[in-house]
């Protein structure tokens, strides 16, 4: 009896139902923008605000830092779009660099905190034991600070950023840097507890055994084989990391005690007299936080969209 | 179930003695000599004894094991020490403005609870219509939405409003008020606080309410419930609702710790004198006895506010207590 070797055809009548033949990112892409028309909106409001403050330099009409006091606060016109705050500075031109300074300290502290977050989670499920019992009682003693509080204790700690002294080199960070590091610091814990119940499941399957029977070192097993396969829950929680970076940032320079002037930052303008100033020039706190807002809505849109597609148990939720 | 109690309340102790150590160090790392600041903040100038004796009224002069000692002493007996900046005991200070921020959360949360569970639940039950989208987008833009700028801006509108009708703005008076001796005068003052705290906090509760209805929705004991004809208001009444309340309790137990971290910006905004500005000023003048024994009673909040919820759902769902 012969048998007959599969063909294309046979191929191509599995592809209909059960085949998923494999896709580059740029078909993925395209596939989640088609499929997600929501999260689509969110991408698309994050990437303008991204190119706002990564070309801010080139699109801003002044200088953010420059104040104008035959211009203070002057109503949207077309000479200032956004009008201008108490000291005459361009709002519009701070909201631009305004998202630099938010982009850097939002993605900088999600992806330090979340990838630390992401080797101490994997590394605790894949030791267990003791290593596991005190990482994890390290995390309920950080995790029982709201995030704003660490970030605030923190903060006092180094009001004038940190001096780093390494190999005889050393240099002091300014306000942004204490920011990124205060904000990063409650992070690490919230993404390690996600990631350790999601890499408890992966440690006993029998591929992590395999791979210690080969002698294949701790560092290569955490990272080659357990790490990727926790990456669903990981982006999802990455996304929303940046989000709440960016809220607690705004907070953090809100309240005097994040990003210090000249930078400009969003909750610094918001600090700055728009309360003084509500009724005589709203814009001044108007615009400022629809920024915020519409930045961290961009995120939280992706962020449910991505959840959608890398989580199908909770699609529909 | 008691011994799952019992675990749990030891679990409690090395959480705040670790949270007191790091609070305690962090506080010990603040550059600079606050009795310096004291003693020539006027431009003055003092001698070495002086600064001695500031060092030793402070306790600072001692060994970090004997102050964290005393620290952890002092919070078992409920003695926070001195500020080190107004001279008044620390547990003064908090006193007095503590039941403000406690009005403003409390009032925060009835305001939550009371949009978040009708809302979600509508929500869930129009899963994919316009009323759904609406709900979904009102809730993802309160997780969104900082609470001081909402805070600004409801300021904002308040002063338009009272300008349009009484032809002058007006805002509520920042003198607290307590509730059972001015009513009118307490709740105009910490009703904008509170809604604008609650928004976020109605957010997230709305979210889950609507995540734990689909859920229970999609049961069989509910697919039971309409084969054998019962009215829909007691399906989703009696049924559903009862059983996607669970998880929306523990959203809203753990929230309460962020709602105390969200009144930090926003008693700042509306000029409340509670917990949250007293722990902005105390961070800004450097007084490191106030801070650390404030950021110890929001963690003790927070991780009490935890242990409760845990010890009802276990109550809730036994099956928890059991594994």
């Amino acid at each position: 009896m012969t048998y007959a070797a599969p063909t294309p055809t046979g191929a191509a009548a599995l592809a209909d139902d059960t085949y998923i033949a494999p896709r580059g990112i740029w078909a993925a892409t395209t596939r989640f923008l088609r499929r997600q028309p929501v999260g689509s909106i969110g991408i698309v409001i994050v990437t303008i605000f991204g190119l706002c403050g990564l070309f801010a330099d080139w699109i801003a009409p002044y200088n953010p830092t420059a104040n104008d006091f035959a211009a203070m606060t002057e109503a949207p016109s077309w000479a200032h779009w956004l009008g201008t705050d108490q000291l005459g500075r361009d709002i519009f031109s701070r909201i631009l660099f305004g998202a630099r300074t938010a982009y850097i300290v939002g993605i900088t502290s999600a992806v330090v905190g979340g990838f630390s977050g992401l080797i101490l989670g994997v590394g605790s499920a894949y030791f267990g034991g003791r290593i596991d019992l005190v990482l994890q009682r390290i995390n309920d003693i950080i995790m029982s600070f709201p995030l704003i509080i660490m970030a605030l204790a923190l903060v006092s700690a180094f009001p004038n950023g940190v001096a780093v002294h390494v190999f005889g080199w050393s240099f002091h960070t300014g306000s942004v840097s204490t920011v990124i590091f205060a904000i990063t610091i409650p992070l690490i814990p919230r993404c390690q507890r996600v990631v350790r119940s999601s890499a408890l499941a992966i440690r006993t399957v029998p591929y992590i055994d395999a791979a210690r029977a080969l002698g294949y070192s701790h560092s290569r097993i955490i990272l080659a084989h357990m790490a990727p396969n926790v990456v669903a829950p990981f982006l999802i929680m990455l996304t929303s990391f940046v989000g709440q970076a960016i809220l607690a940032e705004a907070s953090l320079s809100y309240l005097g005690l994040g990003v210090q002037e000249p930078v400009a930052a969003w909750g610094l303008m918001l600090q700055g007299g728009a309360e003084e100033y509500a009724s005589t020039a709203p814009w001044i706190a108007v615009f400022p936080g629809l920024a915020i807002m519409l930045t961290v809505f961009g995120i939280n849109l992706f962020g449910d969209a991505l959840r959608d597609v890398l989580d199908p148990k909770l699609r529909d939720r | 179930m008691h011994r799952y109690i019992v675990n749990r309340l030891l679990l409690v102790i090395p959480t705040l003695l670790g949270a007191a150590a790091l609070v305690f160090i962090l506080m010990r790392l603040i550059p600079g000599d606050i009795c310096l600041v004291r003693l020539g903040s006027g431009g003055t100038s003092f001698s070495a004894d002086a600064l001695a004796q500031c060092h030793a009224e402070i306790g600072i002069d001692k060994p970090w094991l004997l102050q964290f000692g005393q620290f952890i002493w002092g919070l078992v007996r409920g003695d926070f020490g001195i500020s080190m900046w107004s001279g008044k005991p620390v547990i003064q200070e908090i006193a007095t403005r503590f039941p403000v921020s406690l009005e403003v959360a409390v009032l925060a949360t009835i305001i939550a609870v009371a949009i978040a569970i009708p809302l979600g639940t509508i929500s869930a039950l129009k899963q994919n219509t316009w009323i759904d989208l609406l709900v979904r987008t009102f809730s993802i833009a309160g997780i969104a939405t900082p609470s001081f700028w909402l805070g600004i801006l409801s300021i904002l509108f308040v002063l338009d409003i009272t300008q349009a009708i009484s032809g002058h703005p007006w805002m509520p008076s920042i003198d607290y008020v307590p509730l059972w001796k001015d009513p009118i005068r307490n709740l105009s003052i910490v009703m904008l606080p509170a809604i604008t705290v609650g928004y976020r906090y109605a957010a997230v509760s709305m979210r889950m309410t609507r995540s734990a209805m689909l859920e229970v929705l999609r049961e069989d004991y509910i697919r039971t419930a309409r084969a054998k004809g019962l009215l829909e208001k007691i399906i989703i009444n009696r049924h559903a609702l009862k059983n996607a309340l669970l998880p929306v309790v523990t959203v809203i137990g753990l929230e309460f710790a962020f709602l105390i971290g969200g009144l930090v910006v926003t008693e700042q905004v509306f000029n409340l004198n509670g917990i949250g500005r007293l722990m902005v000023l105390s961070v800004q003048n450097q007084d490191y006895t106030l801070t650390q024994a404030l950021v110890m009673l929001v963690v003790t909040i927070a991780v009490m506010s935890n242990l409760v919820v845990d010890l009802i759902y276990a109550w809730l769902d036994p099956r928890i207590s059991l594994k």
